[in-house]
């Protein structure tokens, strides 16, 4: 019997128009991503949006309906999962019950008969990247919910695999203990330099870590880019509101020039944003961020507005201004003292022109 | 509901179990060892029934028996339960249907329906001598064998259960897990599989040991004159030597050995509750 190799390669991930359907329902629908070396690269979207079967398919316990995938060249479309040669880290993290911490980490070790000597080093190396060295002999009933995510992402990165798959593995820790456990595996992912494709529903998380992001919905991916790019130019509607809070006024394009398009909403508004796709007599939404919006600017698109609603929210405080019969524009300001007007005052919003996008879809 | 009054509810199980079973065991046990005039002070009395042969032998030839039967139950209900608990719609119910309806039935039924295949003229002997694969009946009843197919028969539901139960608490990402960090099938079911299910393997074989010990009906119809199970030595004391002494004696032993086996059983399950599972 052959063992699996131990990895060499560098981690580049092909996934080339993979398609998964459970009966005539199409899971993960054409999906096709290059994942370079080194890349921290998430699969970001809503329950039911295929992103999780797109990693089982990938770690090869699912497999493609069509499709390939591909590891710095090699085809693994048909190769059982045990021979891929990845790491995983499962969203209950999956640890052996009946095996104490050290016997978990060492585990994909000893499926590759490495040296009892060398596995001794290597566990010992893996659990001090996590600072769970003192534990080696506990079991994992005996750990916090932390440590046992530690000694999953330990098992995942002790045999150094070039690839690391992560399904939403930070899900079941509390807000505080996740955005440390986020620092830690973006500097181990770093000095280790894997590539790690993430799996998660939390946009903020996936900002935090990813160099790219890729936003799925209904087993597509809508659109894929650094953090910054497509939180400032989403593609569509759903990747615009899925990363945050979004503003999307809906009109028709009435003219463009070279650089800036004019919408006309139905209550009359008249705005202006970069042209981009936008032509002439096109619906369209402009989509604009609500910590863009001021109410004390005088240049860029100007409105007056009323405001309905305020919302203390800590560090930002969020109003809803009534520009328009049926247009509401949130706006968040950041909690610097000054006290926001109230529900029942007038005030004037405004945005600079460039900050606006026109979605056309 | 408060709690006294919830315990209120078992009250008639209670009563019931009172009446027509502790009262009348200790009743039989007093009256044959301790006040029948004949049977002399208690402890030689124990002392004389363990000791003489026949019980010896019974004590032998039913632990023996037990064993046989539990190793068989096992090795034919650990794959059942595995594809039981891997398998959900038809398959599963028709499966969990052929091993859970016999479950319902007389075991005496079931007892005779056995020894109408493996008699001298039975349907198997009537087969091979029919295809000329042997020339005379082969003795498949009234003996070990024979016994040993009616007991693992009657008790291979329990197992099959037991083991259906642990093994449907296997975290199956637990065995994903093992294949994705490169292990490969045996090593994946050797480390990991096994030892998970093993409480349902070590549940599973006390419960049908236990049962074992104390089965009647098969060894008599389907056993040959030497194999003799204490349940059944019970049974001639009290029915055909009259010697109600030794079958009382003999049934606390049995009833011991049942209670000391139960209370592995019960902390084996408690044990794996406190280990979270």
């Amino acid at each position: 019997m052959t063992q699996p190799p131990l990895p060499t390669g560098k981690g580049a991930l092909e996934l080339q128009d993979l398609v998964k359907n459970y009966g005539a329902e199409p899971v993960v629908n054409h999906v096709s991503a290059s994942i370079r070396p080194g890349e921290f690269f998430s699969l970001l979207g809503p329950s039911g949006s295929g992103k999780t079967t797109t990693l089982m398919m990938i770690a090869g316990f699912v497999s493609p309906d069509s499709g390939a995938i591909r590891m710095d060249g090699a085809d693994l479309t048909r190769v059982p999962a045990e021979r891929r040669g990845l790491g995983m880290v499962f969203q209950n993290y999956a640890i052996f019950p009946h095996l104490n911490v050290f016997e978990n980490v060492a585990f994909p070790l000893r499926a590759r008969r490495v040296a009892e000597t060398e596995i001794r080093a290597r566990v010992k190396d893996a659990l001090g990247l996590v600072q769970l060295d003192r534990y080696a002999t506990r079991y994992a009933r005996q750990l916090s919910g932390g440590q046992q995510q530690r000694v999953a992402i330990a098992r995942a990165i002790v045999y150094h695999p070039p690839v690391v798959l992560m399904d939403e593995p930070l899900g079941a820790l509390d807000k505080n203990l996740r955005y440390d456990m986020q620092m830690e595996l973006k500097d181990i992912q770093q000095r280790l330099g894997m590539t790690v494709v993430y799996v998660t529903h939390d946009q903020e998380e996936a900002m935090n870590l990813s160099d790219r992001i890729a936003i799925m919905n209904h087993g597509r991916i809508e659109q894929a880019g650094e953090p910054g790019t497509i939180y400032e130019t989403p593609a569509n509607a759903f990747v615009a509101r899925f990363l945050g809070e979004a503003n999307l006024i809906p009109g028709t394009i009435e003219t463009t020039q070279s650089d800036e398009a004019l919408l006309v909403t139905p209550a009359g508004l008249r705005l202006r944003a970069p042209t981009g796709d936008a032509r002439p007599g096109q619906p369209a939404s402009l989509f604009i961020r609500p910590e863009k919006l001021s109410l004390t600017a005088t240049t860029g698109n100007v409105l007056a507005g009323t405001v309905r609603r305020r919302s203390f929210l800590g560090n930002i405080i969020r109003l809803s201004v009534e520009v328009a019969a049926d247009t509401n524009l949130t706006v968040d300001l950041a909690n610097t003292g000054v006290e926001p007007p109230a529900p029942g005052a007038t005030t004037t919003v405004a945005w600079p022109v460039g900050d606006g996008v026109y979605l056309t879809q | 509901m408060t709690r006294p009054q919830t315990t209120l509810l078992l009250l008639p199980a209670l009563l019931m179990l009172v009446l027509v079973f502790a009262a009348p065991l200790g009743w039989f046990f007093v009256q044959t060892l301790l006040r029948d005039p004949d049977a002399g002070p208690l402890w030689p009395q124990i002392v004389s029934v363990v000791t003489s042969r026949a019980v010896l032998q019974a004590i032998v030839t039913t632990n023996w028996i037990s064993l046989l039967v539990t190793a068989t139950v096992l090795v034919l209900g650990y794959p059942v339960a595995y594809y039981l608990a891997n398998r959900s719609g038809v398959r599963f119910t028709l499966v969990i249907f052929c091993i859970v309806v016999p479950y319902f039935t007389s075991i005496i039924v079931r007892t005779y329906s056995w020894m109408v295949l493996l008699g001298t003229d039975g349907l198997i002997n009537d087969a091979l001598v029919w295809m000329g694969i042997i020339q005379t009946p082969l003795k498949l009843l009234y003996n070990q064998f024979a016994i040993v197919i009616g007991m693992t028969y009657v008790l291979l539901p329990y197992m099959v259960l037991t083991l259906y139960a642990a093994m449907k608490s296997i975290d199956t990402n637990l065995l994903r897990a093992a294949r994705g960090m490169g292990a490969s099938g045996p090593m994946t079911f050797f480390r990991i599989y096994l030892p998970l299910s093993l409480h349902g393997v070590i549940s599973g074989a006390l419960i049908v040991f236990i049962l074992s010990i104390g089965f009647f009906i098969t060894p008599a119809l389907m056993g040959g004159p030497s194999d003799v199970m204490i349940a059944m030595l019970i049974e001639r004391s009290v029915e055909i030597t009259l010697d109600w002494s030794s079958a009382a004696v003999m049934s606390l032993l049995l009833l011991a050995v049942t209670l000391v086996l139960y209370a592995i059983y019960y902390r084996l399950t408690d044990i794996r509750r406190l280990m979270g599972a």
